[in-house]
């Protein structure tokens, strides 16, 4: 039981890129404990498919330590894909196949799996069983990315953003998939955007930013690092000057003061009892009126962005220096 | 090879993918059975075109028409009796003011403009543009068709022997050739394309996370290859047999070694070309770098031989002029394996070093 599913160190991987090289990955550790959903959370580009594809044996790291279920790529390749399970960001898979061929090919690489039809049942494709692929939706084709990554019943599951773009239900299937695994003592490193689903799903998150792991541990514990329990959000009417976001950092049990791209603002909090009615006096005082008010639960997307300064989502822009600015320009048009 | 090996599987899909794809089975097969029709077709022998020229209406005209009517009822008579000039086409003549027929040769509506004094040794004018082929050859059948019904007699008989033998005509040239052409474009088509797409829906990085052995790949896609080859030959040859009545004077099964080797090579050139490709728009450009210069060169449309002394050693390289010289020398004269042991060489030869080069080069990724 000590020896974990994936072990990590100091990895790196520089890409040759236009300008400059470009350094994906920046020096990670990691260990992934057999057993556990592990969730790599991070914004677009800050090297999570790098990553997760390095320790799939797809993309050869620069340099580091990976050992996947004790294993090392360059002497047991073919050991390692015998037992774990791979589902990239979007595969296309060819068209004219059905379902159940495409099922059964994967299933002829293991020595041992599901069968044909265990596979496609655990995605609930049952149904699209005869279907081609060019006849499925995309949250289907990518419900049959993972009965394919299912098929060799594998020790440790890599799913690659395996919820975008699918539907509530979809997505619940497939989480419900993820718990089976784990229950079964089954190992699960995922990424993805959605914090919901890496607060329900995930024992541990580790977030990525600029190819390094910022954060690190279960959803409870990052979100009680955070501090305050509580986010009140307001907005001010009219489109004068705003007051900067740390004309609030001082009200009593506010911990801290953000301004968000929509032109409100975000007070993480501990007390809101307290909190608001200071705030609501010190908006009197400054003739500044409310046009709205609204508290919740700190969640995992507030770790994010409080520890990134952007939300996961923040755009799509590539390059990760963008997203500040963006906001800054959404400021500014409403000021001016 | 069980039902669930990997090999077994993998050749299936690749079987699958391609009969379920009608559009593409038409380029492979449809495509180069139009090709054959059309341009056996355009090339069939048949009667010439008659000529048609433009007279002016004046003193000499009813004379002339005279003497070609005269000309038109003999050559009819006499079809299909041997000693007749089968050149000679039949003349259509339009008698036109002057002005209007001058009209219609200014405006290429009319190739030829006849102007005939009356009386037989009175001088006749053509009027016509000289680089137009139609018109020269209208003013020299017209010139033979008047000077001799103005009594010009030719003294010395002619016979012409026209070569309408099965086995020496364009469409059996061509056939071979588009056995030929169909095997280069499985190798590009069927395996640089193929992979090409693979790598940028990231199949070819999906396989290569599973225990998928490599070798499995690449043997179940060069087998699909492979087998298509047979309906392609098939079919091609039966079109020339059965339409066109083409002789198949050598061995089919060699037919079918030539093929195969010929296949691999071009299969080893679409896998080079795919080996690091991950665009469709390079592999394009690839394939058309490839092929364009084979078309145009390997002596499929024309003969290669037409091309200058300094290109020969170039063009004998390339494997198409190799494949099309076996295939033709095997189905129309009738050659051995000794004859196209040289062909086979050099095929071979481009099989093994693109193979070479493109499993050194290849990523999966
Ligand atoms: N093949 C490549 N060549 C050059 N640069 C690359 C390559 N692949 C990725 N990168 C760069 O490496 C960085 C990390 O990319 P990566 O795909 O790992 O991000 P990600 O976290 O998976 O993002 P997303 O959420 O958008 O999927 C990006 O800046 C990207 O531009
Ligand atoms: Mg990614």
């Amino acid at each position: 039981m000590s020896q974990p599913a994936v072990r990590v160190r100091n990895l790196t991987k520089q890409y040759p890129g236009r300008d400059a090289p470009v350094l994906a990955v920046n020096g990670i550790d990691l260990d992934i404990r057999v057993g556990e959903c592990f969730g790599l959370l991070g914004p677009n580009g800050a090297g999570k498919t790098t990553t997760v594809e390095i320790l799939e044996g797809l993309n050869e790291p620069t340099s580091g330590e990976v050992e996947v279920l004790g294993l090392r790529w360059g002497t047991n390749g073919r050991e390692i894909r015998e037992r774990i399970g791979v589902t990239l960001q979007a595969t296309r898979f060819p068209e004219k196949e059905t379902v159940r061929e495409l099922v059964t090919l994967f299933r002829s690489f293991y020595r041992s799996g599901l069968t044909c039809e265990e596979a496609i049942g655990k995605v609930a494709l049952e149904s699209k069983l005869n279907a081609f692929v060019e006849q499925l939706s995309g949250g289907q084709q990518q419900r049959l990315a993972v009965a394919i990554a299912l098929v060799g019943d594998p020790e440790l599951l890599f799913l690659d953003e395996p919820t975008t773009g699918l539907d509530p239900q979809s997505r619940r299937q497939l989480w419900d998939v993820v718990r089976d695994l784990r229950d079964r003592g089954r190992t699960v490193l995922l990424t993805t955007h959605y914090m919901e689903e890496a607060e329900r799903l995930c024992d541990r998150v580790a977030v990525i930013d600029h190819g390094k792991i910022i954060a690190l541990g279960s959803p409870a514990e990052l979100i009680s690092r955070l501090g305050g329990d509580h986010i009140v959000e307001f907005g001010l009417i009219g489109d004068g000057e705003m007051p900067p976001a740390d004309a609030f950092s001082g009200l009593e049990s506010v911990l801290q003061s953000r301004l968000e791209g929509d032109g409100g603002y975000s007070l993480t909090v501990s007390e809101p009892h307290r909190a608001i009615p200071a705030l609501l006096a010190e908006l009197d005082r400054s003739g500044l009126p409310l046009a709205r008010l609204t508290t919740r639960h700190v969640s995992l997307e507030d770790v994010f962005v409080s520890l990134t300064g952007r939300h996961l989502r923040d755009g799509d822009s590539e390059s990760t220096a963008d997203a500040p600015r963006t906001r800054r320009r959404g400021r500014s048009r409403r000021a001016g | 090879m069980g039902r669930s090996s990997p090999l077994f599987q993998l050749y299936l899909t690749r079987l699958r993918e391609f009969y379920r794809q009608p559009a593409r089975i038409f380029w492979v097969y449809g495509f180069p059975i139009l090709l054959a029709i059309v341009l056996g077709l355009a090339f069939k022998n048949r009667p010439p075109e008659p000529v048609a020229v433009d007279l002016i209406d004046g003193d000499g005209a009813s004379a002339v028409e005279t003497s070609i009517d005269t000309y038109n009822a003999r050559l009819h008579s006499s079809e299909g009796t041997k000693n007749v000039r089968r050149d000679r086409p039949p003349i259509l003549v339009h008698k036109l003011p002057e002005a209007e027929a001058l009209k219609r040769l200014r405006t290429g509506k009319t190739a030829l403009v006849v102007l005939a004094d009356a009386g037989k040794s009175q001088p006749v004018t053509y009027r016509f543009d000289p680089t137009r082929p139609e018109a020269t050859i209208a003013r020299r059948v017209i010139d033979d068709v008047l000077q001799e019904a103005a009594g010009r007699t030719n003294p010395r008989p002619a016979e012409d022997l026209y070569v309408t033998e099965p086995g020496s005509r364009y469409i059996d040239f061509l056939i071979p050739g588009l056995i030929a052409i169909n095997a280069m474009g499985g190798g590009m088509w069927g395996i640089g394309f193929l992979l090409v797409n693979y790598r940028i829906g990231k199949l070819l990085k999906c396989l290569v996370a599973t225990p998928m052995p490599k070798r499995d790949f690449l043997l179940a896609v060069m087998g699909a290859r492979l087998t298509f080859l047979i309906p392609d030959l098939t079919i091609l040859l039966l079109l020339g047999k059965l339409m066109f009545d083409m002789p198949i004077r050598g061995n089919v099964a060699l037919i079918l070694l030539v093929d195969v080797f010929g296949a691999l090579a071009f299969a080893g050139i679409g896998l080079l070309i795919a080996s690091r490709t991950s665009t469709t728009e390079t592999v394009s450009g690839l394939m058309n770098l490839v092929m364009l210069p084979m078309w145009l060169f390997s002596g499929v449309f024309f003969s290669a031989e037409r091309f200058p002394a300094a290109a020969q050693p170039f063009i004998q390289a390339l494997p198409l002029t190799q494949l099309v010289q076996a295939l033709r020398a095997i189905i129309l004269e009738g050659a051995g394996l000794f004859d196209v042991a040289i062909p086979l060489l050099i095929l071979g030869a481009w099989t093994v070093v693109t193979f070479y080069l493109a499993l050194r080069l290849f990523r999966w990724t």
